[in-house]
């Protein structure tokens, strides 16, 4: 590889995916005949707003078809400092597109020397969503919930998503995967303006309970293996993501 | 038919290494040195936002001497590099050593083929991980790369400030410590430098992938007074 200089006409600025295609890099194919079945698909996960920032999390289970075919997949990834990434449906696009994300808003901070603001990363998933949509419209379907502390207007925020790219601010909690519907539920029960952070993580926790409890897609608490839901927090110190020991002591709690 | 005038190749070089000196040596000087716990990078820089230092990779940091935007587009090149190789292969794939050979031959190429060479120096800082050790790669405006293991000097009056450092620096440092003397081998006997001409960066391990963190001025202010 020579060192990547571009005539100022076709330089591609700070923008990771422009550069990727530049060099023809992570061009999808046509994809036929494809049984969505026969993908690994991750399941359900979840955002809460708090009076501190935001509450992430997920389950750990990832299926196939009617299968289990991973049993401690992550589904929630840190973004950067200070927001974070869940995703439910087919796990490899979605993972690949969580990769791409995470060096594209690094990519913008360093070429740039700012950090883009928590809208403008908003934006750049829901382009990324919108540039899979052919895939998606052949089954491989990626729903992501994007969360993170807003550090210019010092709250947290919560966007999630359509397969168009359609990209929607959630002002309270939001839900996606197989199991979404179940966990919805328990958050709309418990839910109040302003909720400590522990206490969303409380919510969070019986949430995900309940969707594996409902939802043979979503995996519970697997006390045998220690397998944890995914738990994460967003505030004004960044992002955290939770001890199993900690996640331990909520439950029993 | 005019016969084109001969110029000896001995000459063009010449005439162009002089040219690319004159250039940098306009700058203001530079200093990167190896601590025991992390790599500093320090700099004379009254510009608020025209950085000569920056972040690369994840352990990787770049500083150039010269002029502004010939640098900064090989640092730009340089991320673009660095992020195209951890995306393909795997973050800790990315090394300081090709990214220097990159910036060498691309130097080397506008050195000798283009009427114009840069007027440039720059710095590649690589931070040790596990039994590997800090490196740094200094680059020159004709391709030549060195590489050092203590302390590198670019820009205006190198050679002065590099005397001064040999007398300062017998050892490694603690980051704290070493920005002390950075600025006292950057400033001199005879001047002093405020924390709003300085510019300061180190790679430093802090339990995180990134590992480049700018100090800004309020933190200089405060090390410089204590």
């Amino acid at each position: 590889m020579t060192l990547p200089i571009f005539s100022v006409d076709r330089d591609p600025g700070p923008d990771f995916r422009a550069l990727l295609n530049e060099y023809n890099i992570n061009r999808p194919g046509e994809v036929s005949n494809l049984d969505t079945l026969d993908i690994r698909h991750g399941t359900t996960v979840l955002a809460i707003k708090t009076a501190d920032g935001v509450v992430i999390a997920g389950d750990r289970r990832a299926t196939e078809g009617n299968r289990i075919a991973y049993r401690s997949m992550e589904k929630v990834f840190a973004v950067d400092s200070h927001s974070a990434v869940a995703i439910a449906g087919a796990a490899g696009p979605a993972v690949e597109m969580v990769k791409v994300f995470q060096i594209q808003v690094s990519h913008y901070e360093k070429v740039e020397g700012s950090m883009l603001s928590l809208e403008g990363k908003a934006n750049q998933l829901s382009q990324m969503m919108a540039a899979h949509l052919p895939l998606a419209m052949q089954g491989l379907v990626v729903v992501p919930l994007y969360a993170g502390y807003d550090l210019a207007n010092k709250v947290g925020r919560i966007y999630s998503y359509d397969i168009t790219g359609g990209r929607y601010e959630e002002y309270d909690y939001a839900t996606n995967g197989s199991g979404g519907r179940d966990a919805r539920s328990v958050i709309k029960m418990n839910y109040e303006e302003n909720l400590a952070t522990d206490g969303a993580i409380k919510i969070a926790l019986k949430a995900l309970a309940d969707a594996a409890d409902e939802d043979s897609a979503t995996g519970g608490v697997d006390a045998l293996r220690k397998i944890y839901p995914i738990v994460a927090k967003v505030t004004q110190d960044g992002y955290y993501r939770l001890a199993d020991s900690e996640i331990e002591d909520f439950i029993n709690a | 038919m005019s016969m084109p005038y001969y110029v000896s190749p001995e000459q063009v070089m010449k005439d162009r290494a002089e040219y690319a000196q004159k250039g940098i040596a306009r700058g203001r000087s530079l200093i990167g040195m190896i601590c025991s716990d992390g790599v500093l990078l320090a700099a004379e820089n009254p510009s608020k936002s025209l950085y000569k230092i920056g972040e690369i990779h994840d352990r990787i940091a770049f500083a150039g001497v010269g002029k502004f935007n010939e640098f900064d587009q090989l640092r730009v090149a340089g991320i673009r590099h660095a992020d195209i190789k951890g995306y393909t292969y795997s973050r800790e794939d990315v090394d300081a050593r090709s990214l220097a050979n990159l910036y060498a031959q691309y130097l080397g190429q506008v050195f000798t083929h283009e009427m114009k060479p840069l007027e440039i120096e720059v710095l590649v800082a690589k931070l040790g991980f596990k039994e590997e050790p800090s490196q740094l790669f200094q680059i020159s405006y004709d391709g030549t790369v060195v590489d050092k293991d203590n302390f590198v000097i670019l820009g205006g009056d190198a050679q002065q400030l590099i005397e001064r450092a040999n007398d300062a620096l017998t050892d490694q440092y603690p980051i704290s410590e070493a920005i002390i003397k950075a600025i006292d081998i950057l400033q001199g006997p005879d001047r002093t430098l405020s924390s709003d001409d300085l510019e300061v960066a180190v790679l430093q391990d802090r339990g995180q992938p990134r590992t480049f963190f700018r100090y800004d001025h309020a933190k200089i202010r405060e090390i410089i007074d204590r």
